[in-house]
């Protein structure tokens, strides 16, 4: 660990920018690869629950979209941590570029609760602890990015950010307690998300794969984002002038 | 009135300037009463189902009318320079904001609570509920007050910083929505509320520690 | 590296020093390495065209902004107690309240820094000024000069031999105001005091020796 945060706190942008470069084509191909095994896997493999028929299926993308999309937004906060506490300027740029892909895993994870809500019992949205907390959870991420683009000054931006996603990390615990504690008051004995169907071990083995397909994916559209970003902040540098001229020959 | 005491000064300075401008006081108050009172025209007159709806309508009108004036609680010392004053004076910046948020409450909450049972009295509610829509109130607001001194230190001098504290803010207040609306079910219900409440007054006292320390942050963060 | 020294008192005690400062705004760097240090009967006046970091870089000096690098070091042998801070900071803005009257504001600044005052220290103040006779007046209803009369009156309220930062302080000021801050300006450095400004009006003031600090011709 520490020596990953030696290599994203102290990297020189134009270090990560290149390394990041090679490894998105792979770890795209690795998110297609693993996600269509997974989809296999989960879709046809998987044994028909007892319960709730083939209806259920759409679990092996929802569970693994709510769990990137909590451990996203730590995984923001923390990298928004270390650029508060260093004074690291790509920490700051990668927790800005994880907030949109955070966002989409959240609205991923509500999609996908829509569409297993609706055959199993009739409805598009139940209020449920799960669902509802991903819900606040999307405006958690819409709050973040949301001041961070109303603020100009770059620098002031990134560490209000980084207040206010700390800030919402230290909320989130609370918050879910007391939306679980409001849902089982007013829910009663109804069914709910988190009680997922007995587990068969291909079904597991299929939600595994799935978050590996998704942490591949977040990790090439964050190092994309991270690229664009420090291409935007670092215009003024040598080396980021060097490769925009460069283009330019390629092109003529 | 030689008083060293940075929250006396600044309070009775801030109740000063409030009662100059009295109007826009009043202003939260009478959006909480307007909105409020939106909601039997929305959903109908039936008697019970207002009852049964009140506390929550009551809990979230009364979160946003306190979220309104929270724009102006640091916009002005900002604009006019008052507020780099305060921070090169050697108070701690956490009394500074804990002040803010107490004079916020004076202003805005304070009222809130006053009008609530008049309020409960145009959904007919019980006495037991209404008592506990106001105590429960009187626990809660200071917290919204915490809060929202928060989201107004953050967004200082952004455009649109009004919409954007809401967004950033109304969320940390669901518990104690929940928690709020809640006390006044269990009392419907037959129940004691005690929990409830119990539970928001330790919201309180975390977010009194909390808030103003993550307050002095975002200020620092701002006037830099 | 700029290091200014040239006082003529016999020995003048260094109140702050500042050691190789790099401030950005935006993107753009304003200054990389500035070194300077400030002592006891000294005057500083930072110069340099408009968007050269001047202000930017009063505000660090008194600590509401940050550089990037560099550090500032205060010498406390000319701190009475703890409870004044270790400048006095008049910036662009006033630091008044429109719906205050100018009495009430004044008081109200004075005692957040530190100072105990009755209403005749206050009005004396004013009245150095030429400003007491709008004491009862809400500040709203004063014209710009009379505003920064009014913020300028906290100066003659100092007697310790503190740092003054003063960001262009004869601003809407005119000729008897700038002719009084000037009188102030002196009396401060007499007892010792130090004053870092600026200003784009040139400073006219008795035995002193005005030392200058141009962040034009800083490297950048």
């Amino acid at each position: 660990m520490s020596t990953s945060i030696k290599l994203f706190t102290f990297a020189a942008p134009s270090t990560f920018y290149k390394l990041s470069g090679y490894l998105i084509p792979w770890l795209y191909c690795l998110s297609i690869a693993v996600g269509l095994t997974a989809l296999y896997v989960g879709f046809f493999i998987a044994p028909t629950d007892a319960t709730q028929g083939e209806a259920y299926r759409i679990i092996f993308v929802h569970v693994p979209a709510a769990w990137m999309s909590m451990v996203l937004y730590l995984v923001m906060a923390m990298w928004a941590a270390i650029g508060w506490a260093f004074n690291a300027r790509l920490a700051y740029m990668v927790a800005r570029a994880i907030a949109p892909t955070g966002a989409i895993f959240t609205f991923l994870a509500l999609w996908t609760g829509a569409f297993w809500g609706k055959p199993t019992w009739g409805t598009w949205w139940v209020w449920d602890a799960r669902l509802t907390s991903e819900l606040i959870l999307l405006f958690l991420y819409l709050g973040y990015m949301a001041l961070v683009e109303s603020i100009d000054d770059v620098r002031r931006s990134d560490k209000a950010g980084a207040l206010l996603a700390l800030i919402g990390v230290v909320n989130v615990p609370i918050i879910y307690f007391s939306v679980r504690w409001w849902s089982t008051l007013h829910q009663g004995a109804t069914i709910s998300m988190t009680a997922a169907p007995k587990m068969a071990s291909t079904m597991l083995t299929a939600m595994l794969l799935m978050t590996i397909a998704f942490w591949a994916y977040a990790f090439a559209v964050v190092f994309m984002r991270t690229r664009a970003i420090i291409l935007e902040r670092e215009k003024n540098m040598g080396w980021v002038q060097f490769l925009s001229q460069q283009n330019k020959r390629k092109k003529q | 009135m030689m008083s060293h005491n940075i929250m006396t000064l600044l309070i009775r300075r801030d109740l000063r300037l409030a009662s100059r401008r009295r109007t826009d006081a009043f202003l939260p108050v009478v959006f909480f009463v307007v909105a409020t009172s939106l909601f039997p025209l929305g959903i109908g007159p039936e008697t019970n189902t207002l009852r049964q709806i009140a506390p929550g309508i009551m809990w979230v009108c009364a979160l946003l009318s306190a979220m309104l004036s929270l724009n102006t609680l640091y916009a002005s010392d900002h604009a006019d320079g008052s507020l780099e004053q305060l921070m090169l004076s050697t108070h701690s910046l956490f009394l500074i904001a804990a002040s803010k948020a107490l004079t916020h409450w004076l202003i805005t909450g304070l009222p809130l609570i006053l009008i609530s049972p008049v309020l409960g009295i145009l959904f007919d509610m019980h006495l037991q509920a209404v008592a506990t829509l106001t105590l429960g109130l009187l626990l809660g607001t200071p917290i919204l007050s915490l809060l929202g001194g928060l989201g107004a230190a953050l967004t200082l001098g952004v455009r649109n910083g009004g919409v954007l504290i809401l967004l950033l803010i109304l969320p940390l207040c669901i518990p104690v929505l929940i928690f709020g609306a809640g006390a006044v079910s269990a009392v419907d219900a037959g129940l004691s509320p005690r929990a409830h409440l119990s539970l928001i007054g330790a919201f309180l006292l975390l977010t009194s520690l909390g808030a103003p320390l993550a307050t002095a942050s975002a200020l620092r963060i701002a006037e830099a | 590296m700029l290091a200014l020294d040239m006082t003529f008192n016999p020995a003048p005690t260094t109140l702050l020093q500042a050691s190789e400062l790099a401030l950005q705004r935006g993107d753009a760097w304003l200054f990389k390495n500035l070194s300077f240090h400030v002592s006891s009967g000294q005057i500083l006046w930072l110069r340099g065209q408009n968007g050269r970091g001047k202000t930017s870089l009063l505000r660090v000096l008194v600590g509401l902004a940050q550089p990037e690098r560099g550090t500032l070091a205060w010498s406390n042998s000319n701190l009475a107690n703890e409870s004044s801070s270790k400048a006095v900071y008049i910036g662009h803005a006033n630091g008044l309240k429109d719906e205050l009257t100018v009495l009430e504001s004044l008081q109200f600044l004075a005692r957040v820094h530190g100072h105990t005052l009755t209403q005749t220290v206050a009005l004396a103040a004013l009245r150095h000024l030429h400003i007491d006779h709008c004491c009862n007046r809400l500040v709203r209803t004063l014209s710009q000069g009379q505003q920064r009369r009014v913020a300028l009156a906290r100066l003659a309220l100092e007697t310790t031999p503190n740092l003054w930062v003063l960001d262009e302080p004869f601003d809407t000021l005119d000729a008897e105001g700038v002719r009084i801050v000037n009188h102030l300006l002196s009396e401060h450095l007499a007892r010792q005091g130090s004053v870092v400004l600026t200003s784009h009006i040139p400073l006219e003031l008795m035995n002193t020796k005005v030392q200058q600090l141009n962040l034009d011709e800083v490297n950048r």
